[in-house]
């Protein structure tokens, strides 16, 4: 089993969401996350004192896969998730030894 | 603060149903004030200290009420001594008062004016709160606003509006409060910030506000009161200068805003929120001293003089290096004055007074007394709050340790979270005396960790 990351701008989620149901994800988590790279912050300004902002608001989505879904479930949020501009997030996938349903206890790729 | 409203008849105005009626609701509005000062500056806090923000001004409620009746109003408002202060037996505990007893000359109970000089006092205090954001001692700053409004608040507001007060008797013009509440309050928190010192990581450190919008609701509600602040202020409504100082008062306002906002435009290239509520409240400050003495054109231009200082005035900080945190000293004191002394400009002579300003052909000389209520007002209550603010740090210590301010002063102090966004809750059930174990004994019991 793969773990993919995705850490993407928030106003693509629906896309993202739609894609991934398209393509046969039972579930997903997302939270909230914020977090720089090659997009630099913004300015804002309080009573004229300067503040860069350089965390930028972004979600992270995570989905369990099957080790042979991964490339192309990959390639399916990279899709979904790209505007073309500087900001658009990054995805990765790690290994996963092992998964459990919590409810039946099945294990393994029966748990997705 | 308001003369003698004349009467046709030869025999003492009786008590008007009206006027007691407009004052009682004005009195209303004018306490609305300080819950909506409370979220203003609530807002404008980062989240770790909101609900302490809200509490500095909440507690004057509190406090400034019980002194105020027990003695604040004798102070302010008895038998002249000296004319720096009052003195009437029989207005402590408002006891020694009639329920129908007037004031000669006036058309509303003396019980009437005191409720409504009540809510100026509670007021006055709260103001000071934005200067000293997340790091003062509940208890040490509860202590410094009964101290406070007993030394300089109560004696100040018979300089200016007590029969006999030396500022009221030399003719200085503050309709509403620019001295006795603005000036007042802004010089006072530039005595205590220069004691207490800056917040850690200031100019270091984002320090930005936690909600506009909560800053906006408190601004409009502010603008909303301020209508009892000024126009009730005349305290009747038999001659129409109330209403003269309702328009002004609205239209000061605007003016501000709008200069505020085209500074920032200009300067910062964005219309901020925080800017349109800035602005809005230095023009209601600016106007409150002279709305009652200068025509609505005169208001509009005092209005903007005041947009545009202020927005310049509050970037002072950064460059002197005192932390004045939510601007009262670049709002509040800035403001005060300029609209104390524009009086002497634009007094036209025909409203509340005959006194003229120097844009009416009446010279210096109105000019000349504001300058020295001002200068007094200001130089009082700087020194005295800077002596209070030391004494209270040198026995009890005014601020909390650096540890408890960077983790946030509402858990220290008032044991609570301003906000709960998370789903998760945790912690434990609630402790109550039915389910607690019992305690070994009342020493054992002194400290909680939170």
């Amino acid at each position: 089993m793969k773990l993919i990351t995705a850490v993407v701008k928030p106003h693509r989620l629906d896309e993202i969401k739609e894609a991934l149901q398209a393509f046969g994800v039972h579930g997903l988590t997302v939270t909230e996350a914020s977090g720089y790279g090659r997009q630099r912050g913004h300015t804002e300004v309080y009573r004229g004192a300067e503040y860069t902002v350089d965390l930028v608001p972004k979600i992270r989505i995570e989905v369990l896969v099957e080790d042979e879904d991964a490339e192309q479930l990959i390639e399916v949020v990279v899709k979904a998730a790209r505007t073309g501009k500087i900001g658009d997030g990054k995805v990765w996938s790690v290994p996963v030894d092992t998964a459990v349903r919590v409810r039946t206890g099945e294990r393994g790729p029966d748990a997705l | 603060m308001a003369p003698a409203v004349t009467t046709l008849a030869a025999d003492a105005p009786a008590l008007s149903a009206a006027n007691t009626g407009f004052m009682l609701i004005c009195s209303a509005l004018v306490m609305l004030m300080t819950p909506a000062l409370a979220f203003f500056y609530g807002g404008m806090v980062r989240v770790k200290s909101t609900l302490n923000m809200l509490m500095m001004s909440f507690i004057s409620l509190g406090i400034v009420t019980v002194l105020w009746v027990l003695y604040g109003f004798g102070i302010a408002f008895g038998t002249d001594i000296g004319s720096v202060i009052g003195w009437s037996p029989e207005y402590l505990g408002l006891s020694g008062i009639g329920v129908t007893e007037l004031w000669d000359g006036y058309t509303i109970p003396v019980y009437v004016f005191a409720v409504f000089q009540l809510m100026f006092a509670v007021l006055t205090p709260a103001l000071i709160s934005g200067a000293l954001a997340d790091r003062v001692k509940f208890t040490a700053w509860a202590l410094f606003v009964a101290l406070w409004a007993t030394v300089v608040y109560f004696p100040v507001a018979h300089w200016v509006w007590g029969a006999g007060g030396w500022l009221f008797e030399m003719g200085v013009i503050d309709f509403a409060g620019g001295t006795a509440v603005h000036i007042n309050a802004g010089a006072a928190a530039l005595g205590v910030i220069l004691v207490i010192g800056k917040r850690v990581g200031f100019k270091k450190d984002p320090m930005r506000p936690h909600s506009l919008p909560l800053v906006m609701l408190g601004a409009g509600l502010l603008w909303f009161g301020w209508f009892g602040f000024n126009a009730g202020s005349w305290l009747g409504n038999d001659d129409g200068v109330g209403a003269v100082m309702f328009v002004n008062t609205q239209v000061a306002t605007a003016a501000a805003m709008l200069a505020w906002l085209a500074y920032e435009k200009l300067r910062h290239g964005a219309f901020t929120t925080l800017g349109a509520a800035s602005g809005a409240v230095a023009g209601l400050v600016a106007i409150t001293p002279a709305g009652g003495s200068c025509s609505p054109l005169g208001a509009i231009a005092i209005g903007a003089v005041a947009g545009l200082v202020c927005a310049m005035a509050v970037g002072l900080k950064y460059k002197l290096g005192y932390d004045d945190s939510l601007d009262v000293i670049g709002v509040h004191l800035v403001g005060g004055v300029i609209g104390s002394l524009l009086v002497g400009f634009f007094a036209t002579g025909g409203v509340q007074s005959d006194a003229k300003g120097l844009f009416y052909g009446g010279g210096f000389e109105q000019l000349g007394k504001q300058a020295v209520g001002v200068l007094a007002v200001l130089a009082y209550s700087l020194i005295v709050s800077a002596v209070l603010a030391l004494v209270i740090d040198r026995t009890m210590g005014m601020r909390v340790s650096e540890d408890d301010e960077v983790s946030g002063i509402d858990q220290v102090e008032h044991a609570e979270t301003a906000y709960d966004f998370s789903g998760a809750g945790g912690g434990t059930a609630p402790r109550t005396t039915a389910t607690a174990a019992p305690a070994p004994a009342v020493t054992q019991n002194k400290k909680v960790d939170a």
